[in-house]
Protein backbone atom coordinates (compact mmCIF):
# COMPACT_ATOMS: atom_id res chain seq x y z
CA UNK A 1 0.00 0.00 0.00
CA UNK A 2 2.86 2.48 1.20
CA UNK A 3 4.57 1.51 -1.85
CA UNK A 4 1.71 1.51 -4.79
CA UNK A 5 1.33 5.17 -2.92
CA UNK A 6 4.43 6.46 -2.81
CA UNK A 7 4.79 5.50 -6.25
CA UNK A 8 1.52 7.29 -7.40
CA UNK A 9 2.90 10.51 -5.67
CA UNK A 10 6.36 10.47 -6.50
CA UNK A 11 9.17 12.30 -4.86
CA UNK A 12 7.87 15.71 -6.55
CA UNK A 13 4.36 15.67 -4.92
CA UNK A 14 6.41 15.77 -1.72
CA UNK A 15 8.67 18.37 -2.93
CA UNK A 16 5.88 21.14 -4.55
CA UNK A 17 4.07 21.76 -1.48
CA UNK A 18 7.48 22.62 0.49
CA UNK A 19 9.21 24.59 -2.73
CA UNK A 20 5.55 26.64 -2.80
CA UNK A 21 5.54 26.90 0.76
CA UNK A 22 9.41 28.37 1.12
CA UNK A 23 9.16 30.41 -2.17
CA UNK A 24 5.95 32.23 -1.53
CA UNK A 25 7.68 35.28 0.09
CA UNK A 26 10.06 35.94 -3.04
CA UNK A 27 6.67 35.31 -5.29
CA UNK A 28 5.08 38.16 -2.91
CA UNK A 29 7.84 40.10 -3.65
CA UNK A 30 7.94 40.29 -7.22
CA UNK A 31 3.85 40.80 -7.49
CA UNK A 32 4.27 43.68 -4.73
CA UNK A 33 7.72 45.83 -6.51
CA UNK A 34 6.01 45.39 -9.72
CA UNK A 35 2.24 46.54 -9.03
CA UNK A 36 0.69 50.16 -8.91
CA UNK A 37 0.31 51.55 -5.39
CA UNK A 38 -3.33 52.48 -6.14
CA UNK A 39 -4.17 48.66 -6.96
CA UNK A 40 -1.79 47.36 -4.00
CA UNK A 41 -3.71 49.06 -1.67
CA UNK A 42 -7.61 48.33 -2.81
CA UNK A 43 -8.77 45.50 -0.44
CA UNK A 44 -11.42 44.63 -3.55
CA UNK A 45 -8.83 43.56 -6.27
CA UNK A 46 -7.30 39.91 -6.36
CA UNK A 47 -3.82 40.25 -4.70
CA UNK A 48 -2.13 37.61 -6.38
CA UNK A 49 -1.24 39.19 -10.15
CA UNK A 50 -1.54 42.38 -11.84
CA UNK A 51 -4.66 43.34 -13.02
CA UNK A 52 -3.92 47.25 -13.38
CA UNK A 53 -0.90 46.72 -15.57
CA UNK A 54 2.81 46.19 -14.40
CA UNK A 55 4.66 49.55 -13.15
CA UNK A 56 8.71 50.25 -13.14
CA UNK A 57 7.55 53.40 -10.63
CA UNK A 58 8.21 51.41 -7.25
CA UNK A 59 11.73 50.64 -8.18
CA UNK A 60 12.56 54.32 -9.90
CA UNK A 61 11.28 55.71 -6.35
CA UNK A 62 13.40 53.45 -4.95
CA UNK A 63 16.50 54.44 -6.24
CA UNK A 64 16.03 57.99 -6.94
CA UNK A 65 14.46 58.94 -3.67
CA UNK A 66 16.16 57.10 -0.55
CA UNK A 67 19.67 56.00 0.19
CA UNK A 68 19.18 52.49 -1.38
CA UNK A 69 22.00 53.03 -4.01
CA UNK A 70 24.15 54.44 -1.42
CA UNK A 71 23.68 51.05 0.93
CA UNK A 72 24.08 48.82 -2.22
CA UNK A 73 27.46 50.47 -2.84
CA UNK A 74 28.66 50.27 1.13
CA UNK A 75 27.73 46.79 1.00
CA UNK A 76 29.87 46.35 -1.65
CA UNK A 77 32.70 48.13 -0.61
CA UNK A 78 32.56 46.56 3.00
CA UNK A 79 32.10 43.15 1.42
CA UNK A 80 35.32 43.51 -1.10
CA UNK A 81 37.53 44.03 1.60
CA UNK A 82 36.41 42.10 4.19
CA UNK A 83 36.73 39.11 1.54
CA UNK A 84 39.87 40.09 0.30
CA UNK A 85 41.15 40.45 4.15
CA UNK A 86 39.85 36.94 4.70
CA UNK A 87 41.41 35.25 1.71
CA UNK A 88 44.67 36.47 2.98
CA UNK A 89 44.41 35.38 6.18
CA UNK A 90 42.99 32.18 6.08
CA UNK A 91 43.78 30.60 2.34
CA UNK A 92 47.50 30.06 4.44
CA UNK A 93 45.85 28.85 7.68
CA UNK A 94 43.14 26.73 5.60
CA UNK A 95 46.61 24.89 3.72
CA UNK A 96 48.85 24.52 6.93
CA UNK A 97 45.61 22.81 8.58
CA UNK A 98 45.38 20.74 6.29
CA UNK A 99 48.43 19.93 5.38
CA UNK A 100 51.64 20.52 7.62
CA UNK A 101 50.79 19.95 11.19
CA UNK A 102 49.89 16.51 11.12
CA UNK A 103 47.82 15.05 13.97
CA UNK A 104 46.38 17.91 15.70
CA UNK A 105 45.73 20.15 12.22
CA UNK A 106 42.58 18.37 12.38
CA UNK A 107 41.63 19.49 16.31
CA UNK A 108 42.83 22.85 15.81
CA UNK A 109 40.32 23.01 12.60
CA UNK A 110 37.80 22.09 14.33
CA UNK A 111 38.54 24.50 17.67
CA UNK A 112 38.55 27.38 14.91
CA UNK A 113 35.97 26.40 13.16
CA UNK A 114 33.65 26.08 16.85
CA UNK A 115 34.96 29.89 17.46
CA UNK A 116 32.33 30.32 14.40
CA UNK A 117 29.63 29.47 16.57
CA UNK A 118 30.26 32.31 18.95
CA UNK A 119 27.20 34.64 17.57
CA UNK A 120 27.59 38.04 17.34
CA UNK A 121 24.73 38.69 19.56
CA UNK A 122 27.11 37.84 22.42
CA UNK A 123 29.94 40.15 21.39
CA UNK A 124 28.24 43.15 19.97
CA UNK A 125 28.30 44.97 23.40
CA UNK A 126 31.78 44.85 24.24
CA UNK A 127 32.75 45.71 20.66
CA UNK A 128 30.39 48.83 20.75
CA UNK A 129 32.18 49.79 23.41
CA UNK A 130 35.62 48.67 21.43
CA UNK A 131 34.60 50.58 18.31
CA UNK A 132 33.60 53.97 20.25
CA UNK A 133 37.16 53.76 21.64
CA UNK A 134 39.28 53.40 18.33
CA UNK A 135 36.85 56.20 17.06
CA UNK A 136 35.05 54.19 14.52
CA UNK A 137 31.89 54.66 15.58
CA UNK A 138 29.25 55.76 12.42
CA UNK A 139 31.57 54.52 10.18
CA UNK A 140 32.23 51.53 7.12
CA UNK A 141 35.45 51.07 9.23
CA UNK A 142 33.99 49.49 12.06
CA UNK A 143 32.52 46.56 9.91
CA UNK A 144 35.17 46.37 7.74
CA UNK A 145 37.33 45.70 11.38
CA UNK A 146 34.88 43.41 12.73
CA UNK A 147 33.64 41.26 9.94
CA UNK A 148 36.82 39.12 9.57
CA UNK A 149 35.56 37.97 13.35
CA UNK A 150 33.31 35.50 11.96
CA UNK A 151 34.24 35.29 7.84
CA UNK A 152 38.12 34.17 9.15
CA UNK A 153 36.84 31.19 10.88
CA UNK A 154 34.14 30.11 8.69
CA UNK A 155 36.19 30.61 5.59
CA UNK A 156 39.37 28.56 7.34
CA UNK A 157 37.35 26.05 7.79
CA UNK A 158 35.90 25.60 4.38
CA UNK A 159 39.67 26.06 3.08
CA UNK A 160 40.38 23.38 4.97
CA UNK A 161 38.45 20.98 3.66
CA UNK A 162 38.93 21.78 -0.48
CA UNK A 163 42.62 21.78 0.22
CA UNK A 164 41.96 18.22 1.93
CA UNK A 165 41.25 16.88 -1.28
CA UNK A 166 44.64 17.83 -3.45
CA UNK A 167 46.77 15.22 -3.26
CA UNK A 168 50.27 16.18 -1.69
CA UNK A 169 52.57 14.44 -4.83
CA UNK A 170 51.37 17.53 -6.59
CA UNK A 171 53.40 19.90 -3.95
CA UNK A 172 56.44 16.88 -3.48
CA UNK A 173 56.75 17.32 -7.03
CA UNK A 174 57.37 20.94 -7.62
CA UNK A 175 59.50 20.89 -4.03
CA UNK A 176 61.61 18.15 -6.16
CA UNK A 177 61.89 20.34 -9.02
CA UNK A 178 63.27 23.23 -7.13
CA UNK A 179 60.38 25.10 -5.43
CA UNK A 180 60.31 26.42 -2.17
CA UNK A 181 57.10 25.52 0.05
CA UNK A 182 55.80 28.85 -0.49
CA UNK A 183 56.32 29.54 -4.08
CA UNK A 184 54.52 25.66 -4.49
CA UNK A 185 51.58 27.24 -2.44
CA UNK A 186 51.26 29.85 -4.82
CA UNK A 187 51.93 28.30 -8.26
CA UNK A 188 50.08 25.00 -7.72
CA UNK A 189 48.24 24.89 -4.88
CA UNK A 190 46.01 27.91 -5.12
CA UNK A 191 45.21 27.65 -8.79
CA UNK A 192 43.86 24.10 -8.41
CA UNK A 193 42.34 25.27 -5.81
CA UNK A 194 40.38 28.34 -7.42
CA UNK A 195 36.83 26.78 -7.34
CA UNK A 196 37.38 26.01 -3.71
CA UNK A 197 38.39 29.81 -3.37
CA UNK A 198 35.82 31.33 -4.94
CA UNK A 199 33.22 29.41 -3.02
CA UNK A 200 34.77 30.61 -0.14
CA UNK A 201 34.13 34.35 -1.82
CA UNK A 202 30.63 33.69 -2.40
CA UNK A 203 29.67 32.35 0.87
CA UNK A 204 32.03 35.12 2.81
CA UNK A 205 30.64 37.50 0.64
CA UNK A 206 27.06 36.74 1.74
CA UNK A 207 27.87 36.47 5.25
CA UNK A 208 28.83 40.26 4.77
CA UNK A 209 25.31 40.74 3.09
CA UNK A 210 23.29 38.84 5.84
CA UNK A 211 25.00 40.48 8.86
CA UNK A 212 22.80 42.60 11.17
CA UNK A 213 23.49 43.01 14.42
CA UNK A 214 27.05 44.89 14.32
CA UNK A 215 25.75 47.13 11.17
CA UNK A 216 22.52 48.68 13.53
CA UNK A 217 24.66 48.42 16.46
CA UNK A 218 27.76 50.98 15.06
CA UNK A 219 26.45 53.09 12.64
CA UNK A 220 23.84 55.94 13.23
CA UNK A 221 23.31 57.50 10.28
CA UNK A 222 21.54 56.77 7.13
CA UNK A 223 24.21 56.86 4.49
CA UNK A 224 26.40 54.72 6.32
CA UNK A 225 24.03 52.33 6.38
CA UNK A 226 24.90 48.58 4.60
CA UNK A 227 21.31 47.17 2.99
CA UNK A 228 20.38 44.66 5.63
CA UNK A 229 20.28 47.57 8.62
CA UNK A 230 19.49 50.33 6.07
CA UNK A 231 16.37 48.70 4.63
CA UNK A 232 14.17 47.59 7.57
CA UNK A 233 15.63 50.97 9.72
CA UNK A 234 15.21 53.55 7.14
CA UNK A 235 12.66 52.20 5.07
CA UNK A 236 9.86 51.09 7.28
CA UNK A 237 9.18 53.93 9.31
CA UNK A 238 5.65 55.47 10.48
CA UNK A 239 2.44 54.12 8.91
CA UNK A 240 2.79 54.91 5.49
CA UNK A 241 5.48 52.38 4.29
CA UNK A 242 5.62 52.28 0.61
CA UNK A 243 5.82 48.60 0.29
CA UNK A 244 5.87 48.38 -3.79
CA UNK A 245 9.36 49.72 -3.17
CA UNK A 246 10.44 48.18 0.03
CA UNK A 247 9.77 44.88 -1.42
CA UNK A 248 11.94 45.63 -4.91
CA UNK A 249 14.87 46.38 -2.26
CA UNK A 250 14.56 42.91 -0.87
CA UNK A 251 14.45 41.62 -4.12
CA UNK A 252 17.18 43.11 -5.56
CA UNK A 253 19.66 41.38 -3.62
CA UNK A 254 18.09 38.04 -3.21
CA UNK A 255 18.23 36.54 -7.16
CA UNK A 256 22.01 37.17 -7.49
CA UNK A 257 22.70 35.77 -4.20
CA UNK A 258 20.44 32.73 -4.56
CA UNK A 259 21.59 32.00 -8.35
CA UNK A 260 25.17 32.09 -7.15
CA UNK A 261 23.68 29.95 -4.02
CA UNK A 262 22.43 27.24 -6.46
CA UNK A 263 25.66 27.32 -8.99
CA UNK A 264 28.17 26.58 -6.16
CA UNK A 265 25.81 24.41 -3.55
CA UNK A 266 27.67 21.51 -4.50
CA UNK A 267 31.39 22.74 -3.52
CA UNK A 268 29.94 24.74 -0.81
CA UNK A 269 28.62 21.35 0.95
CA UNK A 270 32.09 19.51 0.03
CA UNK A 271 34.23 21.59 1.65
CA UNK A 272 31.68 22.46 4.43
CA UNK A 273 31.50 18.91 5.36
CA UNK A 274 34.69 17.88 4.05
CA UNK A 275 36.71 18.71 7.47
CA UNK A 276 34.62 15.90 9.34
CA UNK A 277 33.17 13.79 7.58
CA UNK A 278 35.42 11.60 5.30
CA UNK B 1 58.64 25.17 10.91
CA UNK B 2 56.35 27.07 8.52
CA UNK B 3 53.02 25.83 9.82
CA UNK B 4 52.75 28.03 12.82
CA UNK B 5 53.64 31.26 10.69
CA UNK B 6 50.77 30.73 8.47
CA UNK B 7 48.48 29.73 10.76
CA UNK B 8 49.40 32.80 13.26
CA UNK B 9 47.64 35.03 11.34
CA UNK B 10 44.37 33.59 11.67
CA UNK B 11 44.80 32.82 15.25
CA UNK B 12 45.65 36.40 16.10
CA UNK B 13 42.65 37.81 14.28
CA UNK B 14 40.04 35.02 16.50
CA UNK B 15 41.44 35.80 19.65
CA UNK B 16 41.45 39.94 19.15
CA UNK B 17 37.86 39.83 17.67
CA UNK B 18 36.10 37.02 19.09
CA UNK B 19 38.39 35.95 22.76
CA UNK B 20 38.68 39.47 24.12
CA UNK B 21 35.71 40.55 23.32
CA UNK B 22 33.64 37.70 25.06
CA UNK B 23 35.78 38.42 27.99
CA UNK B 24 35.24 42.10 28.15
CA UNK B 25 31.41 40.64 27.36
CA UNK B 26 31.60 39.11 31.13
CA UNK B 27 33.90 41.62 33.02
CA UNK B 28 31.18 44.41 31.15
CA UNK B 29 28.50 41.61 32.56
CA UNK B 30 29.65 42.10 36.42
CA UNK B 31 30.15 45.86 35.97
CA UNK B 32 27.68 48.97 36.20
CA UNK B 33 28.93 50.01 33.14
CA UNK B 34 26.77 51.85 30.65
CA UNK B 35 27.12 53.82 27.43
CA UNK B 36 27.16 56.97 28.51
CA UNK B 37 30.13 56.68 31.14
CA UNK B 38 32.05 53.90 29.91
CA UNK B 39 34.30 53.49 33.31
CA UNK B 40 31.70 51.03 35.30
CA UNK B 41 32.75 49.43 38.48
CA UNK B 42 32.46 46.01 39.23
CA UNK B 43 28.86 45.37 41.14
CA UNK B 44 28.89 41.53 41.66
CA UNK B 45 25.83 39.35 40.59
CA UNK B 46 24.00 42.62 40.74
CA UNK B 47 23.25 42.52 37.46
CA UNK B 48 22.26 39.19 37.18
CA UNK B 49 20.22 39.31 40.31
CA UNK B 50 18.51 42.23 38.65
CA UNK B 51 17.64 40.31 35.32
CA UNK B 52 16.16 37.05 37.09
CA UNK B 53 13.63 39.02 39.03
CA UNK B 54 12.80 41.11 35.42
CA UNK B 55 9.53 39.55 34.35
CA UNK B 56 10.44 40.76 30.61
CA UNK B 57 13.57 38.69 31.02
CA UNK B 58 12.01 36.16 32.15
CA UNK B 59 9.69 35.73 29.21
CA UNK B 60 12.97 36.23 26.64
CA UNK B 61 14.24 33.01 28.67
CA UNK B 62 11.11 31.41 27.62
CA UNK B 63 10.46 32.57 24.13
CA UNK B 64 14.14 31.74 23.39
CA UNK B 65 13.75 28.30 24.46
CA UNK B 66 10.11 28.13 22.92
CA UNK B 67 11.27 29.23 19.92
CA UNK B 68 14.18 27.68 19.24
CA UNK B 69 12.97 23.90 20.18
CA UNK B 70 9.72 24.22 18.38
CA UNK B 71 11.13 25.64 15.37
CA UNK B 72 13.83 22.90 14.82
CA UNK B 73 10.70 20.39 15.44
CA UNK B 74 9.52 21.72 12.80
CA UNK B 75 13.03 22.14 10.40
CA UNK B 76 13.72 18.11 11.63
CA UNK B 77 10.57 16.67 10.49
CA UNK B 78 10.14 19.06 7.27
CA UNK B 79 14.27 18.87 6.36
CA UNK B 80 14.05 14.94 6.69
CA UNK B 81 10.88 14.63 4.15
CA UNK B 82 12.64 16.85 1.87
CA UNK B 83 15.86 15.59 1.66
CA UNK B 84 14.53 12.11 0.89
CA UNK B 85 12.27 13.37 -1.85
CA UNK B 86 15.00 15.18 -3.42
CA UNK B 87 17.42 12.21 -3.37
CA UNK B 88 15.16 10.83 -6.45
CA UNK B 89 16.28 12.06 -9.93
CA UNK B 90 12.82 13.47 -11.63
CA UNK B 91 11.97 16.34 -14.32
CA UNK B 92 12.08 20.31 -13.01
CA UNK B 93 14.31 18.74 -9.89
CA UNK B 94 16.82 21.95 -10.48
CA UNK B 95 14.59 24.34 -10.31
CA UNK B 96 12.80 23.21 -7.33
CA UNK B 97 15.84 23.13 -5.21
CA UNK B 98 16.22 26.44 -6.20
CA UNK B 99 13.15 27.50 -5.00
CA UNK B 100 13.66 25.72 -1.50
CA UNK B 101 17.13 27.46 -1.61
CA UNK B 102 15.84 30.60 -1.67
CA UNK B 103 15.07 31.38 2.07
CA UNK B 104 18.83 30.59 3.00
CA UNK B 105 20.30 32.79 -0.08
CA UNK B 106 18.23 35.71 1.16
CA UNK B 107 19.51 38.29 3.18
CA UNK B 108 17.75 37.75 6.44
CA UNK B 109 16.56 40.60 7.35
CA UNK B 110 15.32 41.28 4.08
CA UNK B 111 13.59 38.19 3.88
CA UNK B 112 11.39 38.72 7.37
CA UNK B 113 10.70 42.35 5.78
CA UNK B 114 8.90 40.50 3.27
CA UNK B 115 7.08 38.58 5.95
CA UNK B 116 6.31 41.73 7.44
CA UNK B 117 4.58 42.58 4.62
CA UNK B 118 2.79 39.42 4.21
CA UNK B 119 1.45 39.67 7.63
CA UNK B 120 0.45 43.23 7.43
CA UNK B 121 -2.09 44.27 10.17
CA UNK B 122 -4.37 45.70 7.06
CA UNK B 123 -3.15 44.28 3.77
CA UNK B 124 -2.03 40.51 4.91
CA UNK B 125 -2.83 37.95 2.40
CA UNK B 126 -4.00 35.64 4.69
CA UNK B 127 -6.55 38.24 6.04
CA UNK B 128 -7.42 38.86 2.04
CA UNK B 129 -8.02 35.12 1.95
CA UNK B 130 -9.46 34.92 5.32
CA UNK B 131 -12.44 37.75 4.41
CA UNK B 132 -12.86 37.04 0.74
CA UNK B 133 -13.70 32.98 1.32
CA UNK B 134 -15.88 34.18 4.23
CA UNK B 135 -14.14 31.78 6.33
CA UNK B 136 -12.94 34.70 9.01
CA UNK B 137 -15.99 34.03 11.15
CA UNK B 138 -15.42 30.42 11.70
CA UNK B 139 -11.55 31.09 11.58
CA UNK B 140 -11.91 33.64 14.63
CA UNK B 141 -13.82 31.15 16.63
CA UNK B 142 -12.23 27.96 16.04
CA UNK B 143 -8.53 29.09 17.15
CA UNK B 144 -10.24 31.55 19.85
CA UNK B 145 -7.72 34.09 18.64
CA UNK B 146 -8.81 37.06 20.79
CA UNK B 147 -9.65 40.65 19.35
CA UNK B 148 -10.62 38.09 16.02
CA UNK B 149 -14.18 38.30 14.07
CA UNK B 150 -15.43 38.74 11.18
CA UNK B 151 -15.21 42.40 11.03
CA UNK B 152 -11.92 42.34 12.48
CA UNK B 153 -9.84 40.10 11.02
CA UNK B 154 -6.52 39.06 13.25
CA UNK B 155 -3.45 40.43 13.49
CA UNK B 156 -0.43 38.61 13.02
CA UNK B 157 2.37 40.43 14.92
CA UNK B 158 0.01 42.61 17.30
CA UNK B 159 -1.38 39.64 19.72
CA UNK B 160 1.14 38.33 21.64
CA UNK B 161 0.58 34.78 20.68
CA UNK B 162 -0.15 34.86 16.54
CA UNK B 163 3.15 37.44 16.93
CA UNK B 164 4.86 34.56 18.58
CA UNK B 165 3.79 31.83 16.33
CA UNK B 166 4.75 34.17 13.55
CA UNK B 167 8.36 34.86 14.49
CA UNK B 168 8.83 30.73 15.06
CA UNK B 169 7.21 30.14 11.52
CA UNK B 170 10.03 32.71 9.86
CA UNK B 171 12.64 30.98 11.78
CA UNK B 172 11.96 27.59 10.41
CA UNK B 173 10.82 28.96 6.84
CA UNK B 174 14.54 30.34 6.95
CA UNK B 175 16.54 27.36 8.79
CA UNK B 176 14.84 24.69 6.17
CA UNK B 177 17.05 25.11 3.53
CA UNK B 178 19.63 24.54 5.13
CA UNK B 179 19.09 22.07 7.13
CA UNK B 180 18.23 19.79 4.11
CA UNK B 181 21.42 20.61 2.14
CA UNK B 182 22.92 19.36 5.10
CA UNK B 183 20.48 16.30 5.54
CA UNK B 184 21.16 15.77 1.25
CA UNK B 185 24.94 15.17 1.95
CA UNK B 186 24.42 12.84 5.01
CA UNK B 187 22.46 11.01 2.96
CA UNK B 188 24.66 11.14 -0.10
CA UNK B 189 27.43 9.97 1.73
CA UNK B 190 25.81 6.27 3.29
CA UNK B 191 27.37 3.87 0.79
CA UNK B 192 25.35 2.38 -1.83
CA UNK B 193 26.63 -1.29 -0.70
CA UNK B 194 24.90 -0.79 3.17
CA UNK B 195 21.03 -0.92 1.10
CA UNK B 196 22.38 -3.31 -1.39
CA UNK B 197 23.26 -5.42 2.14
CA UNK B 198 20.00 -4.22 3.87
CA UNK B 199 17.67 -5.60 0.91
CA UNK B 200 19.82 -9.06 0.84
CA UNK B 201 19.36 -9.69 4.35
CA UNK B 202 15.23 -8.42 3.63
CA UNK B 203 15.02 -5.21 5.52
CA UNK B 204 12.61 -3.68 3.71
CA UNK B 205 10.54 0.10 4.48
CA UNK B 206 10.12 0.37 8.08
CA UNK B 207 12.42 -1.71 8.99
CA UNK B 208 15.28 -0.51 6.84
CA UNK B 209 14.90 3.01 8.02
CA UNK B 210 14.77 1.83 11.54
CA UNK B 211 17.72 -0.25 11.62
CA UNK B 212 19.88 1.10 8.78
CA UNK B 213 19.29 4.08 7.51
CA UNK B 214 18.48 5.98 10.86
CA UNK B 215 21.25 5.43 12.65
CA UNK B 216 23.37 6.25 9.61
CA UNK B 217 21.71 9.65 9.20
CA UNK B 218 22.08 10.13 12.69
CA UNK B 219 25.13 11.62 13.08
CA UNK B 220 24.92 14.38 10.12
CA UNK B 221 21.19 14.96 11.43
CA UNK B 222 22.35 15.92 14.72
CA UNK B 223 24.87 18.21 13.24
CA UNK B 224 22.53 19.84 11.29
CA UNK B 225 19.77 20.01 14.23
CA UNK B 226 23.23 21.91 16.45
CA UNK B 227 23.63 24.48 13.59
CA UNK B 228 19.84 25.44 13.53
CA UNK B 229 19.67 25.49 17.57
CA UNK B 230 22.62 27.76 17.53
CA UNK B 231 21.49 29.86 14.53
CA UNK B 232 18.00 30.40 16.12
CA UNK B 233 18.51 30.86 19.49
CA UNK B 234 21.12 33.42 19.23
CA UNK B 235 19.28 34.98 16.27
CA UNK B 236 18.48 38.60 16.97
CA UNK B 237 17.23 39.72 13.29
CA UNK B 238 14.06 38.14 13.11
CA UNK B 239 12.06 38.96 15.85
CA UNK B 240 13.99 42.24 15.94
CA UNK B 241 12.50 43.27 12.63
CA UNK B 242 9.12 41.44 12.36
CA UNK B 243 8.29 42.45 16.16
CA UNK B 244 10.73 44.77 18.09
CA UNK B 245 9.72 42.55 20.79
CA UNK B 246 6.70 43.76 21.20
CA UNK B 247 3.34 43.77 21.63
CA UNK B 248 4.39 44.63 25.15
CA UNK B 249 7.70 42.88 24.89
CA UNK B 250 5.92 39.70 25.21
CA UNK B 251 7.88 38.33 22.28
CA UNK B 252 11.88 39.57 23.08
CA UNK B 253 14.10 36.98 22.98
CA UNK B 254 17.17 37.17 24.91
CA UNK B 255 19.23 38.74 21.70
CA UNK B 256 16.50 41.36 21.08
CA UNK B 257 15.82 41.95 25.22
CA UNK B 258 19.86 42.14 25.45
CA UNK B 259 20.09 44.88 22.58
CA UNK B 260 17.01 46.95 24.00
CA UNK B 261 18.77 46.99 27.39
CA UNK B 262 22.26 47.41 26.52
CA UNK B 263 21.53 49.67 23.41
CA UNK B 264 18.79 51.58 23.18
CA UNK B 265 18.71 51.80 27.05
CA UNK B 266 22.43 52.64 27.53
CA UNK B 267 23.11 49.67 30.32
CA UNK B 268 25.88 48.25 28.81
CA UNK B 269 26.82 45.60 31.87
CA UNK B 270 23.13 44.59 32.54
CA UNK B 271 22.75 43.68 28.49
CA UNK B 272 26.15 41.71 28.48
CA UNK B 273 24.34 39.95 31.71
CA UNK B 274 21.31 39.35 29.62
CA UNK B 275 23.70 37.99 26.10
CA UNK B 276 25.66 35.75 28.80
CA UNK B 277 22.31 33.52 28.68
CA UNK B 278 23.04 32.19 25.48
CA UNK B 279 26.65 30.90 27.18
CA UNK B 280 25.30 27.54 28.35
CA UNK B 281 23.54 26.95 24.74
CA UNK B 282 26.75 27.25 22.91
CA UNK B 283 28.78 24.71 25.17
CA UNK B 284 25.95 22.36 25.03
CA UNK B 285 26.01 22.78 21.32
CA UNK B 286 29.81 22.96 20.78
CA UNK B 287 30.10 19.56 23.14
CA UNK B 288 27.35 17.91 21.17
CA UNK B 289 29.25 18.88 17.74
CA UNK B 290 32.57 17.48 18.06
CA UNK B 291 30.81 14.28 19.81
CA UNK B 292 28.97 14.05 16.53
CA UNK B 293 32.33 14.64 14.51
CA UNK B 294 33.52 11.87 16.28
CA UNK B 295 30.94 9.53 16.08
CA UNK B 296 30.39 10.32 12.00
CA UNK B 297 34.48 9.79 11.65
CA UNK B 298 34.51 6.45 13.43
CA UNK B 299 31.14 5.84 11.01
Amino acid sequence: MSHALRRLLGPRAVVLPFAIVLAFPFYWMVITAFKKTTELYDLSSVPFWWHDGLTLSNIRDLFENTPYVTWLENTALVGVIVVAITLIVAMPAGYALARLSGGWGQTMGVGIFLTYLVPPTLLFLPLSRVISDLHLSNSLGSLILVYPSFTIPFSTWLLMGFFKTIPPELEDAALIDGCSRIQALIRIVFPISLPGILTVVIFSFSLVVNEFIYAITFISSSHNRTLSAGVPTDLIRGDLVLWGGVMAATLIPSIPLALLYNAFLNRFIAGFTGGAFR
Amino acid sequence: MLAPVLIAPAVIFILALVGLPLLLAIYLAFSSATSGSLSGHWVGLANFRHEWGNAIFQRALWNTFWFTVISQVIVVLGAGILAHALMHPFRGRWFLRFLILLPWAAPIALGTIAFQWILDPTFSIFNWILVHTHTIGPFCSATGISNCSATSPPNWVGDPTLARISIILVHAWRILPFATVIFIAGIASIPTEVHDAAAIDGATGLKKFWYVSLPLQLPIAIIALLFGIVFTATDMTVAYVLTHGGPFNSTHMLTTWAFTTGIESGSLGEGAAVSLFLLPVLAVVAIGMLIAAKRAEVA
